[in-house]
């Protein structure tokens, strides 16, 4: 009993050093020098400033600028979190009811069955950073307006921020919000 | 069904069937100490280390030392965990300055890790330091399946009437041979796909819209591969796989898909390999896939067709989409949750709290039944308990002896069987009696009405299964459930376990009784037939009542568009 308490106790030590030093320094080692981008957690720069990571949405609140999906964490990065109401709990639909309403009154003449899904219904980690193809489409009449764009050029903006899906059959294709509001910007200064 | 989700499953099922026959002899050849081709590498390390341990590799342990090697080393594991937990302000690698674990937490946190449960009554990236998630948390999530491999091993060895082996040399293998060299390579294609691997602290950002974000870093690639290889399922941060960073594209979902169930299904093909009973093996795998299989259908049908009461609203479109991410797809969705719940991982890559009820009804059904492939080498030891008692109730329908690879399968055997299977349900519904009698349990509830008995209901049974996925919005930090589950969680893992290794001394010790005509085959399609026929009556006859006052509920209130 002892003695295999004994051994229990150094295996801790030695499958530490394996399981623990040995492993994140071989797949660190590996990944900085391979995929450097990736491994630092695909950060995203304007002006030579770090402004956000590619993976991790954040909120937009000026209708000038696309909407990414409700998020039950306010888009904080540190707390990601779901709104974890259930089906039958009216509290789901109600939060529903108010992504609606909210964005019939930033699209106005927009009808409730032109809206996707996904600009009404809340993300898991509450940190969502894509929208859908439709989603983005939707919202451009609004984005293009605001910013006093033509809205072919804000249309062209979706289309080449596209990414469909892995092999044409992965996943569902997307835009990045974040991404697409930078391009906006940029556009909004090169008209300017 | 559309097309994208077809694929998903054609990968996916295509991949298990390709892996299960090499991977499965491969295990088989490391544990049956035949010559692989890792040897040459690893090999005089692994001796170095057995010599310094004073460890004779040739020694056996009986069935009951190797029994309590196992236990005690997990409770040396366990405790070790707690104290470390308990100092997390005193010890290094602590960029955020996180303060101690609170008592009960660090109770749970540690039992929960140290069974391969990984329920997390906390949010990783805003209660651990660096040292407690990667020395502590991950080192923990690298021994418990090799514990859980070492327990099939070792039942298998009995079975086919061979020596028990040594636990600790069981341990180091399952280590070095299958965990390390898996690992290695899929954080490598986890950090090509975006998850972050560094040693860098966690990022504080200025957006352009002029607020502040702060994004968690850390090596979570390494952290991800063997979270899901090892069926582990404890989330770097509380959204687990459903946050970008640690689940970032649809290809990097089906990696993790494919991770969680490689080794679960390769064990079910070792146990061909190492009993000479291939095709039994392959029966056992029609049992479970087609079950896999089922419970797919029933995660993904509900999120394709929508809630009725949301699709009255008349949105574009109905595909369920609350709580979920949006680049994974349903079909991507689905495969991932009814992989977590059969593989007992636990990790989650969508809101089990606002899942539909049949979806919901789903996760249950994996959790109860526990053996569809389950967590690495636990499913097999559980699909084995229940051939045992099959094979009982077939003996007892044509009035025989049953027996079982040879064995005479007598009174103590189909106790010990009994008592292994009785056990889950038992956990499961007395737990669940019990915080819902008691007022500290219902504090626990957040959803009104059936959905909030479901929470109660699915983190208990979580527990005993040793899956660790939560319907989060169940107030997991309540001392209450932190110190209950944690408690359950350790009787689910052992307990069973250690019926298991009674039997299995029990029929080392018997003599062999040779094949003749009379024989019952454990084998092709009659008795597959029997075999699933026997779990799902005997899961359903034990669940049925907790799941009609649960997700069946919900499911017909949401029809009737009644809400609480």
């Amino acid at each position: 009993m002892i003695k295999h308490l004994w051994t229990s106790i150094r295996m801790l030590v030695l499958l530490g050093i394996l399981t623990v030093v040995v492993y994140a320094a071989v797949v660190t080692g590996i990944s900085q020098l391979l995929f450097p981008y990736q491994a630092n957690g695909s950060l995203v720069h304007y002006h030579g400033r770090v402004i956000g990571s590619k993976l991790i949405g954040q909120s937009f609140t000026s209708p000038k600028f696309f909407d990414g999906r409700p998020s039950a964490a306010g888009y904080n990065a540190a707390a990601s979190t779901a709104s974890n109401y259930g089906p039958t709990n009216p509290a789901l639909i109600k939060e529903v009811q108010a992504n609606m309403a909210y964005i019939l009154k930033t699209n106005p003449g927009v009808k409730p069955s032109q809206v996707p899904v996904d600009l009404v219904e809340s993300s898991d980690s509450g940190l969502d950073p894509d929208i859908s193809v439709a989603a983005a489409y939707f919202q451009a009449p609004r984005v293009a307006r605001l910013n006093g764009l033509p809205l072919s050029s804000v249309r062209h903006l979706v289309a080449t921020h596209t990414v469909g899906r892995f092999l044409g059959m992965y996943g569902n294709s997307y835009v990045n919000v974040l991404e697409i509001n930078l391009a906006l910007l940029h556009l909004i200064h090169h008209r300017s | 069904m559309s097309l994208q989700t077809v694929a998903v499953w054609v990968v996916v099922v295509g991949v298990f069937l390709v892996t299960l026959k090499p991977l499965g002899t491969y295990i088989a050849s490391v544990f049956s100490f035949e010559p692989t081709f890792l040897d040459k590498p690893l090999r005089p390390l692994e001796h170095g280390v057995f010599r310094m341990f004073g460890i004779d590799p040739s020694a056996s342990m009986t069935a009951r030392q190797y029994g309590v090697a196992l236990i005690l080393t997990n409770f040396a594991w366990i405790v070790l965990s707690y104290v470390l937990l308990r100092l997390q302000g005193q010890l290094p690698f602590n960029p955020q300055h996180m303060p101690a674990v609170n008592p009960q937490l660090a109770f749970n946190t540690a039992t929960s890790f140290g069974t391969n449960t990984n329920w997390q009554a906390y949010s990783g990236e805003n209660t651990m330091s660096l040292f407690s998630q990667f020395g502590n948390l991950e080192f923990l999530q690298f021994v418990t399946p090799a514990v859980g491999g070492t327990m099939a091993i070792a039942f298998i060895r009995a079975l086919s009437g061979k020596k028990m082996g040594n636990f600790f040399v069981d341990l180091v293998l399952m280590c070095t041979r299958v965990l390390l060299p898996l690992s290695v390579v899929f954080a490598i294609l986890m950090v090509w796909q975006g998850v972050p691997e560094t040693l860098g602290a966690y990022l504080h950002i200025h957006t352009i819209t002029g607020s502040t974000q702060v994004v968690p870093r850390g090596p979570m690639a390494s952290w991800e591969a063997i979270e899901h290889l090892g069926t582990n399922g404890g989330g770097f941060t509380n959204a687990n796989s459903a946050n970008p960073l640690e689940n970032p594209t649809a290809l990097s979902n089906l990696f993790q898909v494919i991770m969680m169930g490689l080794l679960p299904v390769a064990f079910f093909y070792t146990l061909g390999v190492m009993t000479g009973k291939r095709k039994m093996a392959w029966t056992l795998i029609s049992v479970a896939g087609l079950m896999y299989l089922a419970i797919g259908a029933m995660v993904y049908f509900p999120m394709e067709l929508g809630d009725p009461v949301i699709n009255a609203l008349g949105l574009h479109g109905h595909i369920y989409r609350v709580g979920t991410e949006l680049v994974f797809g349903t079909g991507g969705t689905a495969a991932f949750e009814t992989s977590t719940m059969s593989f007992t991982t636990g990790s989650v890559a969508s809101a089990h709290d606002s899942a539909l009820p049949i979806t919901q009804l789903a996760y249950f059904s994996a959790m109860f039944l526990n053996l569809v492939f389950g967590g690495k080498g636990v499913g097999l030891l559980n699909m084995l308990m229940l051939v045992v008692i099959t094979v009982f109730i077939m003996g007892l329908m044509v009035g025989r002896t049953p027996e079982f690879l040879g064995k005479k399968i007598e009174a103590r055997e189909v106790s010990l069987a009994s008592i292994a299977f009785l056990l889950h349900p038992f956990l499961i519904l007395v737990g669940t009696a019990l915080s819902v009698a008691l007022p500290a349990g219902l504090k626990g509830v957040f959803n009104p009405g059936p959905q909030g008995f479901a929470e109660i209901l699915y983190g208990i049974t979580s527990g005993a299964a040793n899956n660790g996925s939560a319907l989060g919005g169940l107030g997991a930090a309540l001392p209450y459930y932190e110190v209950t589950i944690g408690i359950i969680t350790v009787i689910g893992r052992f307990a069973s376990v250690m019926a298991m290794f009674l039997l299995a001394e029990s029929l080392l010790k018997k003599r062999s009784v040779p094949a003749s005509s009379g024989t019952m085959r454990t084998e092709g399609i009659l008795f597959g037939g029997i075999l699933a026929g026997s779990v799902v009556v005997l899961n359903a006859l034990t669940f049925f009542p907790v799941m009609a006052l649960g997700p069946l509920a919900e499911h017909y209130l949401l029809l009737a568009h009644h809400l609480f």
